[in-house]
């Protein structure tokens, strides 16, 4: 229910930035004012958020230590998995950020006869979440070619590289077959998995649906409903130097392409989709583990009713005194 | 109780399926075996805790206080405000599942929502409703949930099946870590009254005599005297155990069930006979004489309150610095609480083992000590006569703590400690030891009897590990540095895996430990027969000492 509804949720917007392209009068509404908009809720939820994070005091060091402490000088420490150190910890968060070592570790565990656990290799779901990203990441720089001009060396470079298999014309890019098959498979395996399709909410099949529809137009525009790239490149040009031109007939699939990249932007801060900037702020991942060797402040200890050793003695005075244990009063 | 529990083989039959019916629905049957029985409401009082009454949880009415909505979502602002942890684990999951099989509730229950990422989720659901725009908005449509009194039943009985073991944040890609979420789930619960006899209790003895189990003064010191006796029949060696005295250099600090429960015990009398050979000057203290802390269990500020005994002990007695003994979830509050909470301990000095002369700089804030720690260094630095064969009626294998693996890195010290006193030490396999060591099950306060059936379930991770390495090679003795372990490890082996025993590193050690003028041992420490000789003969299984 919750995957259907939001894959028609997701046509419903696709279609509605089609229509908005159709019409003359109604695409300097998707063209621009959305577009705006959209950037705008994206910048201002996005801060928002993390300064509510941000704000939000660390009153314990908590980090998760994942290997050796640094104690005796004669035992190795694991300096990346326990870090005690700055240079530690920025190289725990780089593998964390850039290589998803925590999803690195994940495992299958199965029940089987005896009865007997195993812990099976389960990579696929880290393969997969990192192609995404990276893919992902490595589309949005590709687009700067239509938003900067002349377009730098590297975004040329990065687009020739890509397009590397030079697999029929346009040549076809590797970060576009990357990034459809891993959401292809991030949404398979929500929706095969009894245990993922219990958990999972409106908002990760909406997600999902976003992104399949975002890179299925953009897809399209490249390999199947040619698009005018130099109307395209002026739009956005207007966008980001801020002196907008409501083009003319792109083509309508842009427009849906837009709308729903708008979506995305405006709905990042509502959702999940803020964990590419939470990532970067776990108390878990993101402190050194020096606990009992630098004192740690919490801004808002406070004192609390202790049974101190006075009213401890007083209660048990006789008790001690028989006992023959030390007394502070007699 | 034995025969109204389920047999093992049945109780290995897993249903993984979810059921069909959606999860925002809060309905849990409280089914006896599988929860926990509520705090008795003298206890609440005497901690001047919120709504005592007398209630059971499979009860209809709970008898929340009258406005406890307003209470629930108060709460639930303030710490969104005060821990940075609780507002980002509520916000970034994406729900990818990684953590789901690596809960041992889960893996043992098949009940889905004891997946950690829906565990949180029934917490989350309802900050989505009332804390974010888009839940108060568009409610169910943006993963927001109602708070109803079945979602409070809901809350206790998933907030107290999870031990706080943190092994989902391990592997979960942000770090989410479902430890931070249960310990707000339980302190929300105790704003309103919902809480549990085995934890309360404890922590009313905490605070009224200084250990949990509500051990007198004089009761601990008759304890400790009788411990020095027995010490002095199994070895001819008759140790100093000093009690509260000041101007000692060391306050040694132990989990309080060393000097009662069983095989706690033995690891006493091990670090006792390890403090003589090394004439260590230290002092016990009957007003400090708990090192765990139940209030971990309950909430931030009564894990203060208890643990504020320690460095208030230290200061009074004048001595140098403190060193801790084997015990879990101590370590968690020792290592990253303490300091924080009850320092700075600038009355303290750096620690130094006045033995060795190492310095111990990682500790050099808290100015606590582990035992292993301390041993280690002991052993390495050759000031210790060891003679390993005395422990050859042992085949070892080691379970890591939650919380000193987890929340500390306490990996390779009480190995190191092991493979020196022990010949026969064999791992159990790589995914159920180290930073993913799987719990006992009945850690966090759960590890009551009413709670058996849940408890031979979240366990039966750690069991099956164990099963493997005793049936590859022959282990029979799982060492631990955890006294919670200690106590809930004995029954788990004995349901999944007969006949395997329990017991301390420093048990081993002392088993293994020559001291100056001690009689040729002919036993160990428990007064079995050491060595080769007791192999064949095998020790009698635990229970409670005479």
């Amino acid at each position: 229910m919750n995957a259907l509804g939001s894959l028609l949720l997701v046509l419903l917007l696709a279609g509605l930035g089609f229509a908005g392209g159709q019409v003359a009068g109604l695409r300097p509404l998707f063209g621009v004012v959305v577009p705006y908009a959209a950037f705008v809720i994206f910048l201002l939820g996005v801060s928002h958020r993390v300064v509510l994070w941000a704000r939000a005091p660390v009153p314990f060091r908590i980090p998760t230590t994942c290997g050796q402490q640094r104690s005796l000088s004669w035992i190795k420490p694991s300096r990346l998995e326990n870090p005690s150190s700055t240079l530690g910890v920025v190289g725990r968060m780089a593998l964390e950020v850039g290589l998803f070592r925590s999803l690195f570790r994940n495992t299958r565990t199965e029940l089987r006869e005896g009865p007997r656990l195993g812990y099976g290799e389960a990579k696929l779901l880290w393969v997969a979440a990192l192609a995404f990203h990276w893919a992902f990441l490595l589309v949005i720089l590709r687009h700067l070619r239509f938003f900067l001009e002349p377009v730098p060396a590297v975004v040329a470079a990065l687009a020739s590289v890509d397009s590397f298999f030079e697999i029929g014309t346009p040549g076809l890019y590797a970060t576009d077959i990357v990034l459809a098959g891993a959401l292809g498979y991030l949404l398979l395996r929500r929706l095969l998995s009894p245990q993922a399709r219990y958990l999972s909410l409106f908002g990760d099949y909406f997600a999902l649906f976003l992104l399949l529809g975002l890179a299925a137009s953009g897809i399209l525009m490249r390999y199947a409903v040619r698009i005018d790239t130099v109307a395209v490149k002026q739009l956005a040009l207007g966008l980001v130097t801020l002196s907008p031109v409501v083009p003319g007939e792109v083509g309508p699939l842009f427009f849906s392409h837009l709308f729903l990249l708008s979506v995305l932007g405006a709905y990042c801060p509502f959702s999940k989709l803020m964990h590419m900037g939470g990532v970067f702020l776990s108390p878990t991942r993101n402190l050194a583990n020096t606990s009992r060797m630098k004192r740690h402040v919490n801004p808002w200890n406070y004192p609390v009713d202790v049974h101190t050793y006075a009213q401890w003695e007083d209660a048990f005075r006789d008790k001690l005194k028989a006992a023959g244990l030390p007394l502070e009063k007699e | 109780m034995a025969e109204e529990v389920a047999k093992p083989e049945d109780l290995a039959q897993v249903d993984y399926r979810p059921p069909a019916k959606d999860w925002r629905d809060p309905a849990v049957e409280f089914r006896k075996g599988v929860f926990c029985y509520s705090a008795a409401p003298k206890h609440l009082q005497y901690l001047g805790l919120p709504n005592p009454r007398p209630w059971h949880p499979s009860d209809a009415d709970w008898k929340l206080p009258a406005d406890w909505k307003r209470i629930i979502l108060e709460g639930m602002k303030e710490r969104l405000d005060r821990f940075r942890s609780f507002r980002l684990f509520m916000d970034i999951c994406v729900r990818c599942g990684a953590c789901a099989d690596k809960c041992h509730f889960y893996i043992g229950s098949g009940d889905p929502k004891n997946m950690p990422v829906m565990r949180a989720e029934l917490m989350r659901s309802v900050y989505r409703r009332y804390f974010t725009p888009a839940g108060r908005i568009l409610g169910p449509l943006a993963g927001g949930r109602e708070l109803t009194e079945d979602v409070i039943k809901e809350w206790f009985y998933y907030f107290y099946q999870c031990t706080e073991c943190r092994r989902c944040s391990v592997f979960c890609p942000f770090g989410i870590d479902t430890a931070e979420v249960t310990m707000m789930g339980r302190e929300l619960l105790n704003l309103v009254g919902c809480n549990i006899n085995w934890i309360l209790e404890p922590v009313a003895n905490c605070q009224r005599t200084g250990n949990h189990l509500g051990i007198q003064p004089h009761a601990f010191k008759d304890a400790i005297d009788f411990l020095v006796d027995e010490l002095a029949e199994i070895t001819g060696v008759r140790v100093e155990a000093p009690i509260n005295r000041k101007g000692a250099e060391i306050l040694y600090v132990i989990p309080s069930a060393e000097t009662f429960g069983t095989p706690h015990y033995y690891t006493l009398l091990g670090t006792l006979l390890l403090f003589h050979a090394i004439g260590l000057d230290y002092t016990l203290s009957a007003y400090a004489s708990e090192g765990g802390n139940f209030g971990l269990f309950t909430s931030h500020e009564m894990m203060k309150r208890l643990n504020a005994k320690i460095y208030a002990e230290a200061r009074r007695l004048g001595v140098k610095w403190i060193l801790g003994g084997e015990c879990g979830h101590m370590w968690r509050v020792v290592h990253q609480y303490m300091d924080t909470m009850n320092g700075p301990a600038d009355f303290l000095e750096e620690p130094v083992s006045p033995v060795t002369g190492t310095r111990f700089p990682h500790a050099r804030s808290t100015k606590m000590v582990h035992i292993c720690e301390f041993t280690a260094d002991l052993i390495h630095n050759g000031r210790l006569r060891l003679d390993p064969r005395r422990n050859d009626h042992w085949v070892a294998t080691f379970h890591d703590s939650c919380n000193p693996a987890r929340s500390m890195g306490l990996i390779e010290e009480p190995r190191f400690i092991l493979r020196s006193v022990c010949r026969r030490f064999h791992e159990m396999p790589e995914n159920t030891i180290k930073e993913r060591t799987f719990c006992c099950g009945s850690g966090a306060g759960l590890g009551t009897d009413e709670n058996f059936e849940m408890r031979m379930r979240g366990g039966f991770p750690r069991a099956n590990a164990v099963k493997h390495v005793r049936d590859r090679f022959g282990v029979n003795l799982v060492a631990c540095v955890c006294a919670i372990d200690k106590a809930t490890l004995p029954p788990l082996l004995e349901y999944w895996v007969p006949g395997m025993h329990v017991a301390g590193v420093h048990e081993l050690l002392g088993n293994a430990l020559v001291v100056e003028g001690e009689n040729e041992r002919s036993t160990d420490l428990r007064g079995e027969p050491t060595g080769a000789a007791g192999a064949s003969a095998g020790p009698q299984p635990e229970g409670a000492r005479e």
